[in-house]
């Protein structure tokens, strides 16, 4: 099924036509109530009325996660607070989180858009939809829910973790649709095993995954071992949460529900667009969104576009898979973690920052950080006892900052290496 | 009465020890006493030496984490009874140990290595009861 046709296959130009229109509009309002871009528009020499179609779009400059800090928490707000009904917030490059704030409207369109991409997954009003993803700031869990509830499935806000109920429920209540992170659902698929419970024993059929990168062997094992089909859905708070666009039945690229947020790659060395079918980073302009509406939008993420008619029907743009980062965010479990994080921590422990390096893995089918911190002199005391409640206070200060807990270890000085340049503070050893 | 001790922080590897006894060896500095606390990841070897200062520069040289902590040095009869007496003493006066280790050369008498919360109390308390603490300059003589 196909929520609304409309939008989901409109042609190219009734696509542009409502693009043009709703971007025209987003400009003025960021224009004369975001002090802060008016005066990066007034830089650039532009005026709102210097945009006059989609194709101005590059003329606009960007915004980035630290415009979003620097008004750190509602400076990038349109509306006031009497406007806004939620608040959700991201992990931000350092300390602060980054925060997003939603109208009535806001959580409207959100609903649309996670609802379209319900139905591109094959999910309709009979289904039993388990959403596994945390409730709470992280958009996951929220975002899900309110599509599900649109569409008129039922939903199971049952949250992450709690590995044992979440099996229960799902044979006791016979769920058929299971929302949480790839890695979550393959953790699961191992809890199922250990305990004899067989995929035929559930009546699951769709998995909605997203919120980390995962690979197509991912798929297919996930797939394999739960007997489901497993989509990828897409999104970032700054821009809405999940839906932002979402895979259809096909599995050939996410569908970007383009009449809320438009897309384009740009090269992250030059900034300069880059022609459809390149790979390059990702950019949002967001032309709907009341609350926090953002041109231009970097998202940091690497993929490319494809602006085909898709088999299912859908004219909406697809995107592939993420490929990669053009900065050094690393998601783990689902949560963004910058290294920057990680030092304004240790920073704030002593006087200089240690050497430390963060080390990924995938254990099983989780990722585990693991943070080895040179003891320093700052650090050093004679008493283990000091050692270990320094440990512990980084590992607990981290766990609060970050939101996951880190394996946080003890190392002699010049055990990391020393690098020219900018020091190596990160390895990924989980090959996605 | 106050004695250098010199501490090193160890990961738990292979090798490292060797490394740090034999930096010292080669500084000509001889270790008089020592000890290695360990938890499951990490150590800190604490020993009396020679010349703590001169130790303490050349293994940061190395890249160690070193420092000095004081300590001090109980000589005691090597009989059955007399440590009791003495962390007795300790004890009744509300004295902690962060920890001991101790040798023994010879059968008159054994030597104790004591790290306390309160370095002057401690002293204070053991002197009062005629207890003999070793010298710094004994001490780095071996």
């Amino acid at each position: 099924m196909i929520w609304n046709e409309k939008m989901e296959c409109a042609d190219r130009d009734e696509m542009r036509a409502v693009q043009t229109e709703r971007l025209k509009e987003t400009v003025n309002r960021i224009y004369h109530n975001v002090p802060s871009y008016r005066q990066k528009m007034q830089e650039a020499g532009l005026v709102p009325d210097d945009i006059q179609s989609v194709d101005d779009l590059c003329k606009l400059p960007f915004t980035v996660k630290t415009d979003l800090r620097d008004n750190y928490p509602f400076g990038t707000f349109t509306v006031p607070m009497s406007e806004i009904v939620r608040i959700h917030a991201s992990s931000g490059t350092t300390g602060k989180p980054t925060v997003v704030g939603y109208t009535r409207k806001d959580l409207n369109t959100w609903a649309e858009v996670v609802t379209r991409s319900l139905c591109m997954a094959g999910v309709h009003r009979e289904d039993i939809v388990q959403v596994a993803y945390g409730y709470g700031l992280f958009t996951g869990g929220l975002g899900l829910h309110y599509g599900c509830e649109n569409l008129g499935a039922s939903v199971i806000p049952i949250s992450g973790g709690n590995t044992d109920k979440q099996l229960q429920l799902m044979q006791d209540f016979g769920t058929t649709v299971l929302a949480c992170t790839p890695s979550y659902s393959l953790f699961l698929a191992e809890e199922m095993e250990a305990k004899g419970i067989k995929k035929e024993d559930l009546k699951l059929r769709v998995g909605i995954f997203g919120a980390e990168p995962w690979t197509e062997n991912m798929r297919k094992e996930i797939e394999a071992k739960l007997g489901i089909k497993a989509i990828d859905i897409y999104g970032l708070s700054e821009i809405m949460g999940p839906g932002v666009s979402c895979e259809c039945e096909h599995q050939t690229g996410m569908h970007i529900n383009e009449d809320h947020f438009i897309p384009e790659i740009i090269d992250p060395k030059t900034l300069q667009p880059l022609p459809a079918g390149e790979i390059g980073e990702l950019v949002f302009t967001t032309i709907t969104k009341e609350g926090i509406p953002l041109i231009r939008y970097r998202t940091r993420d690497l993929t490319r576009l494809n602006y085909e008619k898709c088999a299912c029907g859908r004219t909406l743009v697809r995107m592939e898979k993420c490929k990669g980062r053009s900065d050094d965010m690393l998601i783990i479990r689902g949560v963004n973690v910058f290294p920057s994080q990680i030092e304004s921590v240790l920073l704030e422990m002593s006087e200089t920052a240690p050497h430390y390096l963060l080390i990924v893995e995938r254990q099983g089918n989780l990722d585990t950080l693991k943070l080895m911190v040179e003891v320093q002199e700052q650090f050093f005391s004679d008493e283990i006892k000091k050692l270990e409640e320094l440990r512990k206070k980084i590992t607990h200060k981290l766990q609060s900052t970050l939101g996951i807990s880190v394996d946080v270890k003890l190392v002699e000085p010049k055990t990391i290496e020393r690098t020219a340049g900018k020091a190596k503070r990160v390895i990924d050893n989980r090959n996605l | 009465m106050i004695i250098k001790q010199l501490s090193v922080f160890l990961e738990n590897k292979t090798g490292r020890l060797n490394e740090v006894t034999q930096i010292l060896g080669n500084a000509g500095i001889n270790m008089s006493a020592f000890s290695v606390a360990d938890t499951s990841e990490f150590g800190i070897l604490r020993m009396i030496v020679s010349d703590p200062e001169k130790a303490l520069s050349i293994l940061k040289e190395a890249e160690f984490s070193v420092r000095l902590t004081d300590v001090i040095c109980l000589n005691s009869p090597n009989e059955p009874g007399s440590l009791a007496r003495a962390l007795n003493i300790l004890s009744g006066e509300n004295v902690f140990i962060e920890y001991l280790y101790a040798y023994s050369m010879d059968n008159k008498s054994a030597n104790i290595v004591l790290k306390p919360d309160n370095i002057e109390k401690c002293i204070e308390v053991l002197t009062a009861h005629q207890l003999e603490l070793v010298k710094a300059s004994d001490m780095y003589k071996f």
